[in-house]
């Protein structure tokens, strides 16, 4: 794969509110990406995998990167609308919308409750259900080395990505990793602790775009069953499993990510 | 000075294995291991040893607040201090003290101090505690970084409640009353001492300082690690051009007192080392919920006593390395004035709550050296602050004429 040049810029989403990090990369149909808890990691593989075949634009919640302003952002619904804001000031609001995890959440709200601007929707491993049966592990109470087990199907892998070499034993390291953490975390708490449950369910079936659902067959953080729920709630939605791929499908797999949103957008 | 007897209440059953068997004495661990026919004994005992420090010239008898933790059984500590209020007369009730964002609505805590003040004849100590993470966050669910903002709100409504003297509205974010409406009001006016338990986060500090609320600084780890903490409590207490009253902050501390050093070695080592190695081993994936510290204190590196590294190593302690390193104060009632000494004068604080049951320690033990600390050792502590004798800012204020716990009891199988 060849590596896309990405270009990062501010910005101005207007009523005094602080500017906005996005990362632009690729060439082709524009589409929307909106991370997971954990942000975009440096070089992060399925953001170029997105820019080889659509010109991405990946906008970073406040709390993550130079997005600031998080401490306006109190719950759900503020996060929503913060997100329907930046579209809208990118120019792009109708153009295909794709998540992952908490970025799928947001964009699963988004497309329930503005049904008429969203016509194609990709939702990887979203979270924002809750199945009593099957809970979503514990995010927030996991120690750092303890993530790669949780969110990849290869371990070893995960390790080398989530790290990019550098040692969680080292404290500084591991000082800079708690401040992110906390900041990216901190945000991520307001719609997904302690249960990452802001009432989603009951709004899916507002959704009206095509949508695609896809799930990593090993996730161990979001189970695969929840895949399911998502697809039985949303009407025109279709689930797509990726085997050998934990939560984050995204970076074990991400040729087939790409080649299935690369299906959905093209069908229009 | 001021000494609070205080008791965290642990569970006293945890398994020989505990450490080997179970991740945390906090948050998960399960309920099994609690049986509530020894908790009977166990709730008795306790409220017994603090009614005896009364007795002892005690200044004050402490409770505390925490959820899903075998070392502190008290998730309501009003309910404590009620008991206590009927079963003393001279000691302060320092309730340290209710998480006030854990109240819904928070009007709840103003209410129940103020009926736990009029109950005690004006002898309660407030404290409002910010609540740890694993109370707080992980198993009250409170959103870790909405957490302070909840909690500054909570204030503002009980400090107004106890205030105003008409109904008011109260449109908060996280609570709104349409009729808020203190019954009953507390004796102390307009509010009891408060004391704010802090952890090195300098919000805390202006908080306590701007409001001359006592900050507490509820440590495990011992006065001699606590001092750079205080000293930048007081250099801040410098630079907001407070006055430098002792009473302005309190310290806890673990201490042992027996005839001699040899012997408080041979009677407490084994119910320290209970506390340290199985009433301490916390997990710490449940230490900070990302979001619950505010990004400049942990950018002050001013991170939790719990982490793994500290949690690990104080399990590995020796008695000896605990003494040394002043995580215990512990030995003759000398040895123990000496250290005692250093502390207060090290800390400048004039609040002392003294940790004198310690794990499983036994009643007998417990009562020795809480004796031994109240007859052999307070009275050559009684005089540290000669300046600040008179600072009443932080400490109660009871009615003069109060009544006494005595109840006319009917006479056994008489009726009139």
């Amino acid at each position: 794969m060849a590596t896309q040049t990405t270009t990062t810029r501010m910005l101005e989403i207007g009523n005094g509110r602080a500017p906005v990090e996005v990362w632009e990369a690729g060439e082709g149909a524009d589409l929307v990406y909106l991370h997971g808890a954990g942000g975009l990691m440096p070089d992060d593989r399925f953001f170029q995998a997105l820019a080889g075949q659509f010109r991405v634009h990946a906008p970073l919640l406040p709390g993550y990167g130079n997005s600031e302003g998080e401490d306006a952002l109190k719950d759900m619904l503020d996060t929503t609308l913060h997100t329907g804001d930046v579209i809208d000031a990118l120019g792009l609001t109708g153009k295909p919308l794709v998540g992952h995890s908490m970025g799928g959440m947001i964009a699963a709200e988004l497309a329930a409750l503005a049904p008429n601007d969203v016509e194609q929707l990709a939702l990887i491993a979203p979270a924002g259900l809750w199945l009593d049966d099957h809970p979503v592990e514990d995010l927030f109470a996991k120690l750092p080395f303890e993530l790669p087990a949780l969110l990849f199907h290869d371990v070893a892998l995960g390790e080398s990505l989530m790290t990019a070499g550098l040692d969680l034993e080292d404290p500084e390291f591991l000082a800079a990793f708690l401040i992110t953490s906390a900041r990216r975390l901190g945000m991520a708490g307001k719609l997904l602790f302690p249960i990452p449950d802001r009432g989603l369910r009951l709004r899916l079936y507002r959704i009206k775009a095509k949508t695609l659902i896809v799930w990593g067959e090993s996730d161990r953080l979001i189970k695969p069953l929840y895949g399911e729920a998502f697809a039985a709630a949303i009407p025109n939605s279709e689930l797509k499993m990726v085997p050998e791929a934990g939560h984050l499908v995204t970076h074990e797999k991400s040729e087939k990510v790409v080649d299935a949103i690369a299906t959905l957008v093209n069908a229009a | 000075m001021k000494f609070t007897w205080f008791n965290l209440m642990p569970w006293p059953h945890l398994p020989e294995d505990f450490r080997e068997t179970h991740r945390s004495v906090w948050v998960d661990i399960p309920s099994s291991l609690y049986d509530p026919v020894k908790g009977h004994e166990v709730y008795n005992t306790y409220l017994d040893q603090l009614e005896y420090a009364e007795s002892l010239g005690f200044d004050g008898i402490g409770v505390n607040e925490h959820h899903a933790n075998a070392y502190g059984l008290m998730p309501s500590p009003n309910i404590m201090a009620a008991t206590l209020a009927r079963r003393t007369s001279k000691a302060a009730l320092v309730v340290l003290g209710n998480s006030i964002a854990l109240y819904n609505p928070p009007i709840r805590v103003a209410e129940e101090f103020a009926m736990l003040d009029v109950i005690s004849g004006g002898r309660l100590v407030a404290g409002f505690p910010v609540g740890t993470s694993m109370d707080t966050n992980y198993v009250y669910g409170q959103i870790p970084a909405l957490t302070r903002e909840k909690y500054a709100e909570a204030h503002d409504l009980i400090m107004r409640a106890w205030k105003e003297d008409e109904p008011f509205s109260f449109n908060g974010r996280y609570t709104q009353l349409r009729y808020a409406n203190c019954w009953p009001k507390p004796i102390q006016s307009p509010r009891p001492p408060v004391f704010i338990p802090g952890g090195g986060s300098i919000e805390t500090y202006d908080f306590c300082i701007e409001n001359d609320y006592a900050y507490s600084y509820l440590s495990f780890t011992g006065y001699k690690r606590a001092q750079l903490l205080m000293d930048g409590f007081w250099d801040r207490v410098d630079e907001m051009g407070a006055d430098r009253s002792p009473y302005r902050a309190g310290f806890a501390q673990t201490i042992c007192v027996a005839e001699t050093d040899a012997e408080a070695k041979e009677l407490y080592a084994e119910h320290v080392n209970y506390f340290f190695n199985r009433c301490l081993h916390v997990y710490p994936g449940y230490a900070d919920a990302p979001g619950y510290r505010t990004i400049k204190t942990i950018k002050k590196g001013a991170l939790s006593q719990y982490t793994r590294s500290s949690l690990g190593a104080l399990g590995k302690l020796t008695w000896e390395e605990l003494v040394a390193d002043g995580h215990i104060i512990a030995g003759s009632p000398e040895t123990v004035v000496r250290q005692m000494k250093e502390l207060i004068t090290g800390l400048k604080v004039g609040n002392i709550f003294c940790l004198l049951h310690i794990g499983n320690m036994t009643n007998e033990k417990t009562m020795l050296s809480s004796r031994l600390f109240a007859e052999e050792v307070m009275p050559h502590l009684q005089n540290m602050w000669p300046e600040w004798e008179h600072d009443e800012r932080f400490w109660i204020h009871p009615l003069e004429d109060r009544l006494e716990p005595t109840v006319p009891l009917a006479t056994a199988g008489g009726t009139v």
